[in-house]
């Protein structure tokens, strides 16, 4: 044994199979596309909301199993929460990865990801799918499909 | 082990003091060499000082060292003389270096070609030319097997093509470049050539007149040496004509309020302090490989990426990306595993101590043209061996088995 196989335990490889939330909705209040530069994994996230509530959110990921498992974590369990609820998730989130804090009470599967702890290149992989999902939140009503949460200028013009 | 790896291996005071450590990942960042080390150490340590500013003993020992440094770059590279050779932070800065002082010059309309197989370094500084100076971009195709396709080379040059700026070797596929075509095409065109040779250092000294291009750029860390430094080399005319890109101490004939002239090459590129230690150490680095059997070297290298390609090439669904022919390539090795995502492989991987690195490799506009949204590479240097191809295999073995 070693660490890589405490990291990769069923839970994450079930829950990254299991791919809740994969697709597209017909209609979205907000969408978001974020990519991870170091490795070009990428998270395209829709959501669509009652009043201010989560009724829905679909994903298109492409990424590792960590990646794809947060994905999925979400579409099992964000349909129901609100902005505010998402955010606190993700920094909880964020501080378990990062130190020693003991991770989301309220969503005790996101401790699977513990082992993650040691490799800091990875923590963005968990993140990422949070991370898309905040920004799809940021912009409902803005309309167009927005990837510019993490692009802070572009070159343009086809080759 | 075999006897002449394990003679090497113990000058990479790294690798001689992580006897398990299989080290793949050479394409991104080589092992330093223990003279290398040694030699940064000797100098920080006996000649610590400024260059071209002091007259004290010591900093004429530091200039010698620099000087000296420059003329090692410069045999290595068979260059016409060491005032061809200007050191840089790296390939990086050498390529934007020549897209600066060199794509300035050019006008609306003119043309630079690239590839599709470029690192990052080598095409984002022309897409930035393209926004300053509104030159037309064009790139060369890749094949199936990711060598560049040269069928079209003069129509792709068009009528006014100012530079060609390729990889000699692709950091993804490995694959080698047709230098010589590309050279034959670019006069044809009165294009001037630009060789990416970032991926080539580590595996033998060049020669940059037989290879007949104008400007090469290379990073120390690749070749051996410390990071933090890199070279440019251009023709003597052509650098003698380029206005510098950085303004600053040392690149200057003469400055006053109204007017500033320009110092010759090599120091007119090298505002600043330059990274002399760090320049001192390449060169020990460089001098080291200019004693080695390089055509054993190949062999071996050769042989273990026969070794390797054949052990992937049982693995289930895997593809291999680049050439399938270990001569038409560098020993860099990227596959793809459908269901396994690179960065679950290099994790498992470093379970085993193998350093390997999977992702994009700063190539996407290659990988989207082969297909592909990541890859896994394992890249061989002259210090890797059989023992580090089968642990991969066996590695790989065992991803397969924890993630699948
Ligand atoms: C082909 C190629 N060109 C350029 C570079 C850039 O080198 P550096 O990051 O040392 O500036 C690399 C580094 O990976 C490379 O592989």
């Amino acid at each position: 044994m070693n660490d890589s196989n405490a990291l990769y335990q069923d839970a994450i490889k079930q829950m990254a199979q299991a791919a809740h939330g994969h697709g597209q909705l017909d209609s979205a209040s907000g969408e978001a596309r974020l990519d991870n530069p170091l490795c070009g994994d990428r998270v395209r996230m829709q959501v669509a909301l009652e009043g201010a509530r989560i009724a829905a959110v679909a994903h298109q990921t492409k990424g590792c199993l960590l990646c794809r498992a947060a994905a999925s974590l979400l579409g099992a369990r964000a349909p129901g929460q609100d902005a505010a609820a998402i955010e606190a998730v993700a920094g909880e989130l964020d501080a378990m990865l990062k130190g020693a804090a003991p991770g989301p009470a309220a969503w005790p599967e996101l401790a699977m990801f513990i082992p993650a702890r040691a490799y800091a290149s990875r923590h963005r992989c968990v993140l990422l799918p949070f991370r898309a999902l905040q920004a799809a939140l940021g912009k409902v009503g803005a309309g167009a499909t927005a990837n510019a949460a993490e692009n802070h200028g572009e070159i343009k013009g086809a080759l | 082990m075999n006897a002449a790896v394990s003679a090497l291996r113990g000058q990479f005071p790294l690798l001689a003091a992580a006897p398990g450590m299989h080290y793949l990942d050479s394409a991104a960042t080589a092992q330093i060499h223990g003279a290398a080390l040694d030699a940064v150490i000797r100098h920080e340590t006996t000649c610590r000082a400024n260059v071209m500013r002091g007259t004290y003993a010591l900093a004429e020992a530091a200039d010698r060292a620099f000087d000296a440094a420059r003329h090692s770059v410069a045999r290595f590279l068979n260059a016409g003389s060491a005032e061809e050779i200007v050191f840089t932070a790296g390939a990086t800065a050498a390529l934007n270096l020549v897209a600066q002082a060199f794509g300035n010059t050019f006008q609306a309309g003119d043309r630079v070609l690239i590839s599709v197989a470029e690192h990052h370094s080598n095409f984002v500084p022309w897409q930035m030319l393209r926004e300053r100076t509104g030159i037309e971009l064009a790139l060369i195709p890749v094949g199936a097997d990711g060598v560049l396709d040269l069928t079209c080379l003069l129509e792709l040059m068009g009528s006014r093509c100012r530079l060609v700026a390729v990889t000699q070797c692709s950091n993804v596929t490995g694959a080698w470049t047709d230098v010589a075509a590309i050279v034959a095409a670019a006069r044809q065109a009165g294009a001037r050539v630009l060789l990416d040779g970032a991926q080539a250092v580590q595996h033998g000294p060049q020669d940059v007149r037989a290879l007949g291009v104008d400007f090469y750029a290379f990073s120390g860390h690749k070749c051996f040496g410390p990071g933090g430094v890199g070279v440019l080399w251009g023709r003597a005319e052509l650098l003698a004509a380029m206005p510098p890109f950085l303004g600053g101490g040392g690149m200057i004939g003469e400055v006053t309020p109204a007017l500033t002239t320009w110092a010759a090459p090599p120091q007119r590129f090298e505002a600043g302090t330059p990274p002399i230690a760090q320049a001192v150490g390449l060169a020990a680095a460089l001098e080291w490989m200019m004693t080695l059997d390089w055509a054993a070297i190949r062999e071996r290298e050769d042989a273990l990426c026969r070794q390797l390609i054949a052990g992937l090439q049982r693995i289930p669904q895997l593809r291999l990306l680049g050439p399938v022919a270990a001569a038409a390539r560098a020993p860099i090795v990227s596959f793809d595993i459908p269901g396994l995502h690179p960065h679950d492989i290099c994790q498992v991987l470093d379970g085993h101590g193998l350093a390997l690195r999977g992702g994009h490799h700063c190539a996407q506009p290659l990988l989207a043209a082969l297909g592909a949204e990541a890859c896994t590479r394992s890249s061989i240097a002259l210090y890797n061996d059989e023992a580090d191809i089968q642990a991969l295999l066996d590695g790989l073995a065992e991803a397969r088995r924890t993630l699948l």
